[in-house]
């Protein structure tokens, strides 16, 4: 089981160490972490995916930290999630047909070619980058580089009422699931 | 003349800024210009030169938690700052405010490992609220600020100050009016409406209500008010080891302490109660058990500051994230009084049944000096007298001072409770005397959490340290880990059998009065002299070696499991 942890950081040296070692100090893997600038300057957002089912506590006590704004646990809400990964494959031109056809399906992109490899970009889900691994890797898989899943809560359908102003609205949005009880 | 200041003289008028009176430290080759301007600010600032670093930090930490304002200290970079890392993580574990202030080698140096570097940023960052790495003479206001503020609102807790010694070298002209910058720090004091009204019906509701008092009532000054709802409403009341003093242990509600060492009757009620309201504790481990065990047919109320404790080891059927003084005016407005005489009566019903049992509160068949003799004699004479603090280190004699002292006031009882720091007691009293010169200060401590500190007392003798008197309960043994041994071990005693030197010799070594007591008849006596005397004593009591703290909840099981007299109830 994995969960998914969405902060807002301040941009500090030393706020992304502070809020990776909380997960460290309870043992659970992280799959993967994602962390570039938010919607507002000096604020970072970080995607985390751990290993792990039972993330509230963690959840909470990222919130504690003084450098931290915000924070969603994402994992069981209806959410955007996309993932984009570089594969260098060794594509001899005997298979380099099937492996166009693949990203073809895929909707993957040839960056580059080179005589006996390509390096295919692919967006999509962290599911479905796992399937085109899959598919690709008995070609030969040479290299792979994935930045690391990113999320984003599905915005609210609903009937815009006149009590639901545009600001309680985007807080539907980024945190459904509020952590402060 | 201008007003450009270096970073030094700017760190020690920040320290002003934030009215701190009194600094505990040592001086070292990274932190060498903040000392070179600290005599500037001498009048404002007194400087404590401790004999090590922990003493340092564990000073400033009795200076906080007996005066309620943050603590400060201050070291150099290297074995300085790491010798720092006991004290800030005892004040992590029991929310203590202390602002540590160390140096660090220069900017260009940092991550080359240069002579006394070491990274004391990134080796404290899980037991700090916050830390601040200065390289920038420009930023230390700001971060001044911010660190006092952050140490000493919501949870408190401790926050370093790590500054390069080129940043305290540069000059520059201050800007003290900078905006805090610390848009993620929120703490929230006010309960909500809504919880403190379901909290209030639940209570009014409950026919076997508890009320669990922890640190958090001491720390926002929630005394009067835990008393005011618990009068109004009729609840028993329990207090935590860290919640000593918030109830006063002679008051017709107050039950004592819970957990593993906490009195039979107290942890049969918490299995009892329909209801239990915890309010500025934690559900620390020795207090609950196994958790899953714990209050198993109550509905548990949780007031805490930080919302991160709430759930975290026992299931909370109300949460209420707040100040402990504020939402317990709050409950006590809301709650319907109810009478609970019935469910007291049972209580001590319970308590007079396990009277019999409890060999602690009776002398043995023995001529020996038993500790008890020493908590006994101090509980009255301290009684009479009135005006003094006791802090307790970590082991055995502290478990009987929570036990058979009866605790009155906030502030008064202080020990090193989450972390459970050796070594504590001797220089936070020397912290504490400072902050309550007119006091008088006691240590209760074991022969062997003595020895790791006890050079503070040439610290004390140095500052003119006349107010503290250190009773040490010497049983020759690491006597908490000897018990351990003896019960669930096979009485093996692996490394627990402990020599120390004549400890009244060494006070007088020291230039502070030492007295040696043997027997019991001096008990009382020494107590009274030491009390008396115009200046610190140590009085040794040379106590039965194998006395044991009961009841005791072996660890790991549930607290309806205790054992009294080494048998389980």
């Amino acid at each position: 089981m994995r969960s998914t942890i969405a902060a807002l950081i301040q941009d500090h040296p030393g706020a992304l160490n502070r809020a990776v070692s909380l997960f460290r100090r309870r043992g659970f893997n992280i799959h993967s972490i994602a962390v570039g600038p938010s919607e507002t300057p000096g604020i970072a957002r970080m995607t985390v995916v751990v290993d792990a089912e039972h993330v509230e506590q963690v959840a909470k006590q990222l919130y504690r930290l003084i450098d931290v704004i915000k924070v969603c646990d994402l994992t069981d809400e209806r959410t955007l999630q996309r993932e984009t990964a570089l594969l260098k494959v060794h594509a001899p031109s005997a298979s380099r047909a099937d492996i166009v056809a693949l990203c073809t399906i895929f909707h993957a992109r040839i960056l580059d070619a080179g005589s006996h490899s390509l390096v295919i970009e692919l967006t999509t889900t962290p599911a479905t980058l796992d399937r085109f691994t899959d598919l690709v890797r008995p070609f030969g898989l040479k290299e792979v580089a994935r930045t690391g899943q990113i999320a984003m809560v599905c915005p609210v359908h609903r009937e815009r009422t006149a009590t639901l102003t545009a600001a309680e609205e985007s807080e539907l949005d980024f945190e459904p699931n509020p952590l402060a009880v | 003349m201008s007003d450009r200041r270096t970073g030094a003289q700017i760190m020690c008028e920040a320290l002003i800024r934030e009215n701190v009176e009194v600094l505990f430290g040592i001086p070292g080759g990274a932190i060498m210009p903040f000392y070179h301007a600290l005599p500037e600010y001498a009048s404002q600032l007194r400087h404590v030169l401790c004999r090590h670093e922990q003493g340092a930090g564990h000073a400033a930490e009795g200076y906080a938690r007996v005066s309620g304002r943050v603590g400060a200290c201050v070291a150099t970079s290297g074995p300085g700052a790491t010798n720092l890392v006991t004290p800030i993580a005892d004040a992590w574990m029991d929310s203590t405010p202390l602002v540590a202030v160390t140096g660090q080698v220069g900017s260009a140096l940092l991550g080359t490992d240069a002579f006394q570097e070491t990274d004391i940023t990134g080796i404290t960052l899980p037991i700090t609220k916050h830390s601040y790495l200065v390289t920038d003479p420009n930023e230390l206001p700001r971060v001044f600020r911010e660190a006092f503020h952050i140490a000493s609102t919501g949870r408190k807790g401790p926050v370093l100050i790590d500054v390069t010694k080129d940043a305290q070298q540069a000059r520059t002209v201050p800007v003290w009016d900078v905006p805090m910058d610390l848009p993620g720090y929120r703490p929230t004091y006010e309960g909500n409406a809504r919880q403190v009204r379901e909290a209030a019906r639940l209570l009014a509701e409950a026919e076997h209500p508890l009320i669990m008092a922890g640190s958090g009532v001491i720390w926002s000054g929630g005394g009067e008010a835990l008393r005011a709802l618990a009068e109004r409403t009729g609840i028993p009341v329990i207090t935590t080891l860290q919640g000593k003093g918030a109830f006063p242990d002679d008051h017709p509600l107050a039950l004592g302490m819970p957990g593993m060492h906490g009195w039979v009757h107290v942890n049969r009620a918490i299995q009892a109660c329909d209801v239990l309201l915890n309010v500025g504790g934690r559900f620390d481990d020795r207090v609950t058990g196994k958790a899953s065990t714990f209050a198993p047919h109550a509905k548990i109320i949780h007031v805490d500051i930080d919302p991160s404790e709430i759930g975290k080891i026992v299931r909370v059927d109300v949460p209420i994230v707040g100040d402990a003084r504020r939402v317990l005016e709050a409950l006590t407005e809301a709650v319907e009084p109810r009478d609970r005489s019935s469910w007291l009566a049972e209580i001590r019903e319970m308590q007079e049944q396990h009277e019999h049992r409890q060999s602690y509160r009776k002398r043995p068949e023995s001529s020996a000096l038993m500790p008890h003799d020493v908590y006994e004699a101090f509980d009255r004479i301290a009684r009479e007298r009135g005006g003094y603090r006791v802090i307790t280190d970590v082991g055995q004699h502290q478990m009987w001072a929570a036990q058979l002292i009866e605790w009155r006031d906030p502030g008064t009882h202080i020990t090193s409770g989450g972390a459970g720091t050796m070594g504590f007691s001797v220089p936070a009293a020397l912290g504490a005397a400072i902050a309550c010169p007119d006091e008088t200060i006691w240590v209760i401590c074991g022969d062997g959490g003595f020895q790791m500190t006890n050079q503070e007392l040439a610290t004390m003798r140095q500052e003119g340290i006349r107010n503290v008197k250190i009773a040490i309960i010497d049983n020759g043994y690491l006597g908490m880990v000897r018990q351990w041994q003896e019960l669930f071990e096979q009485r093996r005693y692996s490394g627990t059998p402990l020599t120390g030197p004549d400890f009244a010799l060494l006070a007088e070594a020291y230039g502070h009065r030492g007295m040696r007591v043997t027997d019991p008849a001096e008990v009382a006596g020494a107590i009274t002299a030491a009390w008396d005397h115009d200046g610190c004593v140590v009085i040794d009591f040379q106590v039965e070696r194998e006395a044991n703290v009961f009841p005791i909840v072996p660890q790991g099981r549930s607290i309806g499991e205790m054992m009294t007299e080494g048998v389980a109830e």
